[in-house]
């Protein structure tokens, strides 16, 4: 699969026609055929005949569906939820029958699930990150792909796991060709933990602290959430660490943040700050908005620490 | 028609005895989570089970609580479901699923995970995918659940092959049905434009209903039936619950009697066998 230069949009679009014609299965979701095709991530000539099945609007018993249809025909069927705020609906049966399956009866229930996730005047229920609900439970793999490499990378790595996938995506990220590579320090004064949306931080960040010659600010972008896994050289930086580690997200900082901060803590003796959502309820209005931190909220939160 | 009363009584009577078993084990405390039991409902299971064998039709099975009845009704083991309840790796699901959560692969039965009418929305989809028939069984509360209602909706709408069976004893957990709904399943069903049909537990009428159908349309059938336990065995509801097994045994007469007999040898040399429940 040739990726050089092709955004997200593209490979998912990309990844979804080949596992179709690959496992004659099925890409489960709502208004999937109408307007839109899910913000283009779906190939347009693609139609019911193709695999492409529209659910009614019954968010709890769309996720038992796909459930049954993972488990009659090992097809490792696509989900799509078009909003992660619909998680608390749609995972129900999916955390507590597809990835309880395989340590029950001995039966995995592959599905590739992708939830999607959008912000900025969305109101108090669709916005955000909602993958700390379920992160806790067992037999789930939980990633947050932002280019079309770690996407595909771990799509391969699905083919050949018989566990369900999580692929929390990001609408904001879907014109994305960018790979952002981690910035290694020995020791570091501050490391950047960057998941999601806030990885697009990353270039204001950097420009702006160009001249700050004795500043060495390492960066880490996370994707690989459940299990959380980082490199040993990822686990150095962290451990040497001088000033302090901020976690980047766009979950409530009570959320996803903390759990990432829960296990890093055992790494590091560095403090720790989160930067998530406010512990706040978004309103629609901009003005009354709950929004992820910008490239500038994180430059002032570094100012402050150096 | 013979033959199908005479394989149901000696399903039935085997589930009946099996339970009574598990029973005892309970006051010995030899078992300590819930048991849902099918005692008094086993006709459904078992009459359904000996039609589709007629029929050689092999469906897959999607039970719930109260599934004891589907597995030795379509011919699981029954050292396997015993060894299930000792926790031994060799039961049914590996000592992991207890009393609700029985799978089989030999006969398509898959396990469930507890959730009330989960199995519906699961099974619509195992169906659809695969376009293999289906049998649901769910209690009549299970068909209040808001996403089963939606999955069965579904079932219509793509005309999936799915036989859905609701074994209606009036009871959720101790709310009788005029308590919690002024509609009946079969209309909603029909509603959705579903085949509904509305019997009791009587083998006639399950044989009638089934002898011609083929998996080729959706089908409800809501069979009203008798629990002679609550929920998870707590308590019983009346003494004088009308018992389904009783009746067909007397009927058959000294042919019922022999027939229940050998059902009670059968599960003693199962039990027999068993170490963990002879301590």
């Amino acid at each position: 699969m040739n990726l050089k230069n092709k955004t997200l949009r593209e490979t998912i679009c990309m990844i979804t026609e080949n596992h179709l014609k690959k496992f004659k299965t099925m890409v489960f979701g709502q208004n999937l055929l109408g307007v839109g095709q899910v913000d283009k991530t779906l190939p347009k000539h693609l139609k019911e005949q193709d695999g492409i099945i529209d659910l009614p609007m019954a968010d709890v018993a769309g996720g038992g569906i796909v459930t049954g249809a993972a488990l009659a025909n090992k097809s490792r069927p696509f989900y799509i939820i078009r909003y992660q705020g619909y998680n608390w609906f749609n995972m129900i049966f999916i955390i507590n029958y597809a990835c309880k399956s395989k340590a029950i009866w001995k039966l995995p229930c592959p599905i590739w699930i992708r939830g999607i996730a959008s912000e900025g005047n969305i109101g108090p229920v669709a916005g955000s990150s909602h993958i700390s609900q379920f992160y806790k439970m067992p037999g789930i793999k939980i990633f947050s792909p932002i280019n079309s490499k770690e996407y595909s990378d771990i799509y391969k790595n699905f083919l050949k796991d018989d566990d369900v996938y999580y692929i929390s995506e990001h609408r904001k990220t879907y014109s994305n060709t960018e790979i952002i590579k981690n910035r290694y320090f020995k020791k570091p004064d501050v490391t950047l933990m960057l998941n999601s949306i806030t990885r697009h931080a990353v270039n204001d960040i950097e420009r702006h602290f160009k001249n700050y010659k004795n500043l060495k600010l390492g960066i880490i972008n996370l994707f690989k959430l459940k299990p959380l896994i980082l490199s040993k050289k990822e686990k150095e930086m962290l451990k040497n660490t001088s000033k302090k580690i901020i976690i980047c997200d766009n979950d409530y900082v009570d959320g996803l943040p903390s759990i990432i901060s829960a296990k890093i803590n055992k790494l590091t003796n560095c403090k720790i700050d989160l930067m998530g959502l406010r512990n706040k309820t978004a309103g629609h209005h901009s003005k009354n908005d709950v929004l992820p931190p910008n490239s500038s909220d994180i430059i002032k939160k570094i100012e402050t620490i150096i | 028609m013979e033959k199908i009363l005479t394989s149901t009584l000696y399903k039935a009577s085997i589930c009946r005895e099996f339970e009574k078993k598990i029973y005892k084990l309970i006051e010995r405390k030899k078992i300590s989570f819930p048991v849902y039991f099918s005692s008094g409902q086993e006709y459904v299971a078992c009459t359904i089970a000996a039609t589709l064998k007629e029929k050689k039709i092999k469906p897959m099975l999607f039970g719930q609580h109260r599934g004891h009845s589907i597995y030795i009704g379509f011919g699981g083991n029954l050292k396997k479901l015993a060894l299930e309840f000792s926790g031994n790796k060799n039961g049914t699901t590996y000592g992991m699923g207890g009393s609700l959560g029985i799978h089989s692969e030999n006969i398509n039965m898959f396990g469930h995970d507890g959730f009330m009418g989960s199995n519906v929305c699961i099974g619509v989809g195992a169906s659809f995918i695969s376009k293999k028939p289906a049998i649901i069984f769910m209690g009549d509360a299970a068909f209040e659940e808001d996403y089963v209602l939606a999955s069965v909706s579904w079932i219509a709408k793509k005309k999936i092959p799915v036989l859905l069976i609701v074994e209606d004893n009036n009871f959720a957990i101790t709310t009788s049905k005029k308590e919690r709904r002024d509609w009946s399943v079969k209309n909603i069903s029909k509603a959705f434009g579903i085949d509904s049909f509305d019997i009791n537990d009587d083998p006639r009428q399950i044989y009638k209903n089934l002898k011609n159908y083929n998996f080729k349309k959706p089908r409800l059938i809501n069979i009203h039936t008798n629990r002679l336990f609550w929920h998870s065995g707590a308590g019983i509801d009346n003494l004088k619950t009308f018992d389904r097994l009783k009746i067909e045994k007397k009927k058959l007469g000294r042919k019922g009697e022999t027939i229940y007999k050998k059902a009670i040898n059968e599960v003693d040399k199962i039990f027999n066998k068993i170490h963990e429940f002879k301590k």
